[in-house]
């Protein structure tokens, strides 16, 4: 179970490279950390990662995923989890049916899908937070409620796109920490892009820096 | 704290006296003479006979089931054609196909469609589909044999086939432009891409994550069009069945008869009518909400594949098919109006003649005169009342926007014939009726709540510290008003204008009823020589129509590049 990245960057359609061939290996559990100035292209190489560009880009090199090549695969079936900046709870759904969304349909049936929402909203220290509007929580809520979403969902890799930089210092450090625990637990590669030398620090993994 | 707010209560009372007002008198009009009070006809006591002599008429039953399938099925169709297309646009993979790189054309290729007005598509579309039409001609007699046209009722059908093909192609422009309008709001592109990375399809994403956010944000255009597409007069005329055809010709022909006492049952049919839209509303409104409780039931179990193959199949199909069509039926309007001799099965006209056009370089015929005359004026109206009512909520607080909403639309929710005879009644009472004046103003009530839709929300999103910063600066408010907000808005507000005029070109009814006949424009002549044999001189007035708000749109864009190319070298 890893990630690699072998010699990836992305291609503009005017032909030119966003960045520098990047080189990496995320194994499980393990949190890798890309870095360089805003602009640089982190989220870029993230979407690129995810599957997620647009077509105005082209990605060259390879992404391999568990041994398996997954460069031009489609999205859906990655299964390459993203955090971004916000959290995107679905506006329409309660927390609960926001957390079941991650959930596969082959998991169980209704009460043991209930359950395993459950389960995550104790994780994440919701409890009880089941019916609640999303836009009701606190922005760490949020976050915990749209990292759980993304775990539920059984990510073989995950990206994070400076997921808590809208957070206060204290709660960021405490979502990290968090982070980093499901990842472990999870045995889940993980790429967190950051402008932060602290959260690359924390991160203790594998270390790129984006040169242009 | 109210005398504080009399701007406000000024122009909720002035919009009330303007927009409302007509409504509810010509409603009441309506209601009194169902029940049997018709002083004009000197009847002044209560019964129920107009009721007995309405439900007595021959084929009523078809008539609301006729009515009721062609509306349902058009607005159902048009929606799922609408937000069809709205997630093709949205789709990434989708954009390196052929398809897909005509993406960025979709939709300067709607705006004639959406421009043109309905008697417009109408007529084009007979002129395309009949027997003798346009795609009959490319095949015969070549493939079909045909040297004269057959005898298929392939326009005015029973089922009203072609009535729900022509509401289709009006109203799929319409509602796809709001939907994407309706989009920016929402963050589509992120949340897409995050059902996706969990293992979503495109279309199940898009059914989960974005449809049930988008509906409440469009819910009231989808009424409008509902509405329209169960009560309209004109497309029904050229298009719907004539025997038994819907129930709002069966009101308006009641109304049209030549014994005057059928004015009683022509009421109680207005009135049914009104009250059929309150129950199809609701009726709406109910399925909508059943259907989203299934969608959340099917989120919470987790699918990530959409089986709907088929479905996804036909709709693919027939978008192109209902814009190709559209586009089509203004073509065949545009080649009518220049043909000399186009006999069947001809595929295109032995000789052109522009004799048509000419005469109206010479002399402006009245029809065109009075529509642009009642467009230029309601669309200038209409947008004045809208930047005064937008203005006023600004300066004193919006606190109730969004309750005085649904009274901006009344107008467009209420069948125009249900309550359109009724006001004329009123008018003639007051000796008003017949002329030009009321006439604006009968359009002015349709035209104001489009103008309303179109620029409220550019009006909203404007940042309001371009606004602080200006008057920080020292000039009056009036000032920043004209030279900073008009001029930030000088776009959406043409757009608005625009939009205006389309609508008020399209005016069928009120032009016919309230102008009693006096006031003839390009829509009503074209909707009276549809049923004639002289093509060309429909093909015509059907492109007059098309190509006024054409020009409209055209300027509105035009102007604020010109205004900016003037200003900034």
């Amino acid at each position: 179970m890893s990630l690699e990245l072998n010699k990836l960057s992305v291609i503009t359609s005017q032909g030119h490279k966003l960045f520098a061939p990047v080189d990496l290996v995320i194994a499980k559990g393990e949190v890798a950390c890309v870095m360089g100035p805003s602009g640089v292209g982190k989220s870029t190489l993230l979407n690129a990662i995810g599957g997620h560009l647009s077509s105005d880009f082209r990605v060259a090199g390879k992404l391999m995923l568990n041994a398996i090549e997954v460069t031009q695969m489609p999205v859906a079936e990655r299964h390459i989890g993203i955090l971004f900046q916000d959290p995107l709870l679905f506006p329409h759904l309660n927390v609960g049916d926001n957390l079941a969304f991650g959930l596969k349909a082959k998991v169980g049936d209704a009460k043991q899908r209930r359950r395993l929402v459950d389960q995550a909203l104790e994780q994440a220290q919701l409890t009880d937070f089941y019916h609640r509007n999303p836009q009701t929580l606190s922005g760490g809520q949020q976050s915990r409620v749209a990292l759980m979403r993304a775990l539920l969902a059984q990510p073989q890799a995950l990206l994070l796109d400076e997921p808590f930089s809208k957070l206060d210092l204290d709660l960021r450090h405490t979502m990290r920490e968090f982070l980093f625990d499901q990842a472990r637990l999870r045995l889940i590669p993980v790429l967190l892009a950051t402008h932060e030398p602290a959260e690359a620090h924390a991160a203790n993994g594998p270390l790129v820096t984006l040169q242009p | 704290m109210l005398f504080n707010h009399w701007p406000k209560w000024l122009i909720l009372i002035a919009l009330g006296m303007i927009i409302l007002l007509p409504v509810v008198v010509g409603l009441g009009e309506a209601m009194r003479a169902a029940f049997g009070i018709l002083p004009a006809l000197g009847r002044h006591s209560l019964s129920i006979d107009a009721w007995q002599q309405l439900l007595q008429l021959p084929g009523l039953i078809s008539s609301l089931r006729l009515t009721l399938f062609s509306g349902f099925a058009a607005t159902i169709i048009a929606l799922l054609l609408a937000v069809f297309g709205s997630s093709w646009v949205y789709n990434k993979s989708s954009k390196r196909s052929f398809l897909g790189s005509l993406k960025p054309l979709a939709q300067p290729i709607i705006v004639p469609i959406l421009a043109a007005p309905h008697a417009a598509i109408a007529i084009g579309l007979a002129f395309l589909i009949a027997p003798s039409g346009w795609i009959a001609r490319w095949f015969s007699p070549w493939l079909t044999a045909w040297n004269l046209p057959p005898d298929w009722a392939t326009v005015q059908d029973l089922w009203g086939l072609s009535l729900t093909l022509g509401l289709v192609i009006k109203e799929l422009p319409f509602l796809w432009l709001i939907c994407l309008v309706a989009l920016k709001q929402i963050d589509v592109t992120k949340q897409i891409s995050l059902a996706q990375s969990m293992g979503y399809s495109h279309s199940a994403a898009w059914r989960k994550v974005i449809v049930p956010q988008l509906y409440p944000l469009i819910r009231l255009p989808v009424m409008v069009v509902l509405v329209y597409a169960l009560s309209t007069v004109d497309m029904a005329q050229i298009l719907g069945p004539n025997n038994p055809p819907t129930l709002a010709l069966v009101t308006m022909r009641l109304y049209n008869d030549a014994n005057v006492n059928m004015l009683l049952p022509a009421s109680a049919a207005a009135i049914s009518l009104a009250l059929l839209m309150v129950m199809s509303i609701l009726l709406w409104e109910v399925c909508v909400r059943g259907l989203m409780l299934i969608n959340n039931v099917s989120i919470r179990s987790g699918g990530r594949i959409s089986k709907w193959t088929l479905l996804t199949a036909t709709l693919t199909t027939a978008l192109p098919m209902s814009i190709m069509l559209g586009l089509l039926s203004l073509l065949v309007l545009a080649i009518w109006s220049i043909t000399w001799r186009w006999s069947f099965p001809e595929a295109w006209p032995t000789s052109w003649s522009y004799g048509y056009w000419l005469a109206l370089l010479t002399e402006w015929p009245l029809a065109l005169k009075h529509s642009l005359m009642t467009a230029l004026i309601s669309s200038g109206l209409a947008l004045t009342l809208a930047v005064i009512w937008l203005e006023v909520q600004d300066r004193f607080g919006g606190h109730f926007y969004r309750a005085t909403l649904w009274l901006i639309y009344l107008p467009l929710l209420v069948p125009q014939i249900a309550f359109l005879y009724g006001l004329k009644v009123s008018f003639l009472r007051l000796g008003l009726n017949g002329s030009i004046g009321t006439v604006i103003w009968a359009h002015l009530l349709f035209v104001f709540p489009y103008v309303m839709l179109s620029l409220v929300d550019s009006w909203r999103a404007l940042d309001q510290r371009y606004l602080s910063v200006a008057s920080s600066l020292g000039p009056s408010s009036w000032t920043c008003f004209w030279r900073i907000k008009l001029s930030l808005l000088l776009r959406p507000l043409m757009i608005a204008w625009a939009i205006g005029m389309a609508v008020s070109i399209s005016q069928y009814l009120p032009t016919l009823l309230i102008g009693a006949g006096r006031v003839e424009s390009l829509t009503t002549e074209a909707v009276s020589l549809a049923s004639g044999a002289d093509r060309r001189l429909v093909g015509v007035y059907g492109l007059l129509q098309a190509l006024v708000p054409l020009l409209a749109y055209s300027f509105a864009l035009m102007l604020p590049r010109w205004v900016a190319l003037k200003n900034m070298k």
